[in-house]
């Protein structure tokens, strides 16, 4: 396993680079199409207000997928995710138009682990509202 | 509607291999956006250390998944699926999955509870390579909302 990130150059508090993640319709569509989740509260706004949606709603697993990215782009090899795990808070809504959605991603050191390794302590955001809470992800650093 | 609770603890028999093939994991790879090239160039997943491309950290999802959804579509469980959302969600990675593993999924109904007329239903897949291996263990938290009226 191989990084260019060193356990010693990090803090506790260390930020990493933040990540901004577009979200539309036809990123859902795509999402549904490559994971086989095709339920359709994530591509029929009909169905999403039947069951008490706002509207449509990007898969859980589309958030959880792209706010790990601010991890593995900061850590280069994505096999030094050794944990990953989030609670998914609130739903991200995508609605039907040019822009979509949102989703903002911050991160920062939360804890420094033995073996080289660092709790990596997630927040995702998505019209100021929190999509993602526990997300945490422990990667093993060089 | 409360879970029939003498499930807790149920293991379920490992399902069929699921062979990672390199053109799902690139599929996956742009259908959420990420260009790194671990999962698109055996090169560059090699240079890391890897045998082959490797699979996003979630990628496995889809795999867990399926087999979660056998076990708790037994209706004797009592689960009413229209109703559930996802609540949480966590992966402990042995390694990375990579092209050409054969993947099964051993599942087990870890917890069945009860808050506030919700059902909480707690399901841990091991999820296991041809050599027998552990890969990754994932925990998904499915929560199914009460009726309304209940």
């Amino acid at each position: 396993m191989a990084t260019r990130i060193a356990y010693d150059n990090v803090e506790i508090g260390t930020e990493l680079p933040a990540g901004t993640f577009p979200v539309t319709r036809e990123t859902l569509v795509r999402y549904a199409g490559a994971s086989g989740d095709f339920n359709p509260i994530h591509w029929n706004e009909k169905f999403a207000r039947e069951v008490g949606l706002p509207d449509v709603i990007a898969h859980g697993m589309f958030t959880m997928a792209e706010a790990v990215r601010v991890v593995t782009d900061w850590v280069g090899d994505p096999g030094a995710v050794v944990e990953y795990g989030v609670r998914f808070t609130k739903p991200v809504v995508v609605p039907n138009d040019d822009k979509g959605a949102v989703i903002e991603v911050t991160a920062k050191i939360g804890a420094k682990l033995d073996d080289n390794r660092v709790r990596v302590d997630l927040t995702a955001t998505s019209e100021g509202k929190k999509v993602l809470g526990m997300s945490r992800a422990v990667v093993q650093l060089a | 509607m409360a879970l029939d609770q003498s499930f807790v603890g149920r293991t379920y028999p490992p399902t069929e291999p699921y062979e990672v093939g390199r053109e799902k994991i690139r599929e996956f790879a742009e259908a959420v956006g990420d260009t790194n090239p671990a999962y698109v160039d055996p090169d560059a997943a090699k240079a890391f250390g890897h045998l082959d491309v490797i699979a996003p950290p979630t990628f496995v999802f889809s795999i867990s998944f399926k087999a979660a959804r056998e076990v708790i579509a037994d209706p004797q469980l009592g689960l009413d699926y229209s109703r559930v959302v996802h609540g949480d969600q966590k992966f402990v990675y042995t390694r990375p999955v990579r092209a050409g593993d054969r993947l099964t999924v051993t599942s087990t109904i870890e917890g069945i509870k009860s808050m506030a007329g919700n059902d909480i239903l707690d399901v841990r897949g091991e999820v296991h390579d041809e050599a027998g291996a552990h890969v990754v263990t994932a925990w998904t938290k499915l929560v199914a909302r009460a009726a309304e009226g209940e």
